[in-house]
């Protein structure tokens, strides 16, 4: 096992990914599914900084005039975890809204008991 | 004998033998097939108690997953290596060209409002989209809402007025201008300083919730109405639209005609970047308090 040790941010970033898929799939309250989708969000975004990371680099903020690439770290990842967090927070608004509403009618935030109440209401 | 019976017919059908089939009967001997309903699984686990095997079946398949990943991983090149693909000529170009080209000492702020411009424009849309969904979904109205809805929100503005909450009160009316200055100056200095127009603009949103939150909805709507928040999101969109086509059409790929770039490090620099993250920051303080007071009031 040459670089699970090494590439500890990665290693971690997946095993929360999978946490947070677990949760989306075994919780039955859909606010808490909706925190598990958030923590694959976060692992994404974990993911995606340790790929841009060099050693010995500084936040790509140019200082005293030094525009040489191996001074600073890799300044493309960090464009796409700002796109991400946009998307991420877009998505947990709206579905939380629709959360919102369907507790307003069905009066329950569990799923089975939200999807049994809808069949009902068709027949 | 079913398949004897099949065969037969088989035979018959060969041999050019039918007979009739009287429709009427045909339609009224015919098996009903029954719509199949994908929300039926659900009664079917709660008849068979077949949550455990359910659970267990996600758990293995989610730890397999992980494993799977893991494997991934381990293939992967190693971390905070400068000779990793990531760190290609890309980068390489960004961190060496952009200060000259963009006028942004922060790299991330010259990529993201300079080189993908549009990238960003289409984030501040996403997110003005998502604040007019969840506008579209809680805003109250009587055609929005039913009586139980409404008796509930009657309750709750009741409730407020009774409410004594002199701590909060006294520390908004202190803390929320210095909040909202610290915003500002996240957002102007965001192609100096780490920040930017979504940082700066969170934090703007923050202090406005803060406020809202101590005063209640009716001096909250002195300040700020559903106008004004109309107003400032579809009038910075359009600003931050007009900004960015313009020097794509008359200087496309940095072509002819471009913005007097200025001093790097000063505020005034770095040509279109300031007016862009102004803008960036505005959209996101509306939408930040947009989705509070909805979530809250179902009104701005």
């Amino acid at each position: 096992m040459g670089n699970l040790g090494v590439n500890f941010y990665e290693s971690a970033s997946v095993i929360l990914f999978g946490i947070g898929f677990m949760n989306l799939l075994l919780q039955k309250n859909l606010i808490k599914k909706f925190i598990g989708l958030n923590i694959m969000d976060t692992a994404v975004f974990l993911f995606l900084a340790a790929k841009g990371f060099v050693f010995g680099g500084s936040a790509p903020i140019i200082v005293d005039g030094i525009t040489d690439a191996s001074y600073y770290v890799n300044p493309v990842p960090a464009g796409l975890v700002l796109t991400g967090i946009v998307v991420a927070v877009s998505v947990t608004a709206f579905s939380l809204a629709l959360v919102q509403r369907l507790y307003q009618h069905y009066g329950s935030l569990n799923m089975d008991v939200i999807m049994r109440k809808m069949k009902e209401e068709e027949h | 004998m079913e398949w004897r019976m099949w065969l037969q017919k088989i035979k018959d059908w060969v041999d050019g033998y039918t007979v009739m089939i009287d429709a009427d009967m045909y339609i009224a001997n015919r098996k009903r097939r029954e719509k199949w309903d994908w929300r039926s699984i659900i009664d079917f686990i709660y008849e068979k108690d077949l949550h455990k095997l359910h659970n267990t079946l996600c758990v293995m398949c989610c730890v397999a997953f992980i494993g799977v990943m893991l494997l991934v991983v381990n293939d992967l090149p190693q971390y905070g290596n400068v000779n990793n693909p990531a760190n290609n000529e890309v980068s390489v170009r960004y961190v060496e060209e952009g200060l000259e080209e963009t006028g942004a000492v922060n790299l991330v702020t010259g990529m993201i409002l300079d080189y993908r411009a549009f990238d960003t424009f289409a984030e501040a849309n996403v997110l003005f989209l998502s604040v007019m969904g969840v506008l579209f979904l809680l805003k109250t109205d009587k055609k929005n809402d039913d009586k139980q809805q409404q008796m509930v929100r009657k309750k709750d503005a009741e409730m407020e007025a009774i409410e004594q909450k002199p701590i909060r009160q006294i520390g908004a009316k202190y803390l929320t201008p210095f909040i909202l200055l610290y915003g500002i100056y996240i957002v102007i200095n965001g192609h100096i300083s780490p920040g930017g127009g979504f940082a700066g603009g969170v934090i703007m949103g923050g202090g406005m919730i803060f406020y809202a939150t101590a005063f209640g909805k009716e001096k909250m709507e002195q300040i700020f109405t559903f106008r004004s928040f109309a107003n400032i999101s579809v009038g910075s969109l359009l600003t931050y639209f007009v900004c960015k086509s313009y020097s794509f059409f008359t200087g496309a790929n940095h072509v002819g005609w471009e913005v007097p770039k200025g001093v790097a490090g000063n505020i005034l620099s770095a040509g279109l970047i300031l007016p862009l993250n102004i803008c960036v920051g505005l959209v996101v303080a509306c939408t930040m308090y947009g989705f509070y007071a909805l979530y809250t009031k179902g009104d701005i």
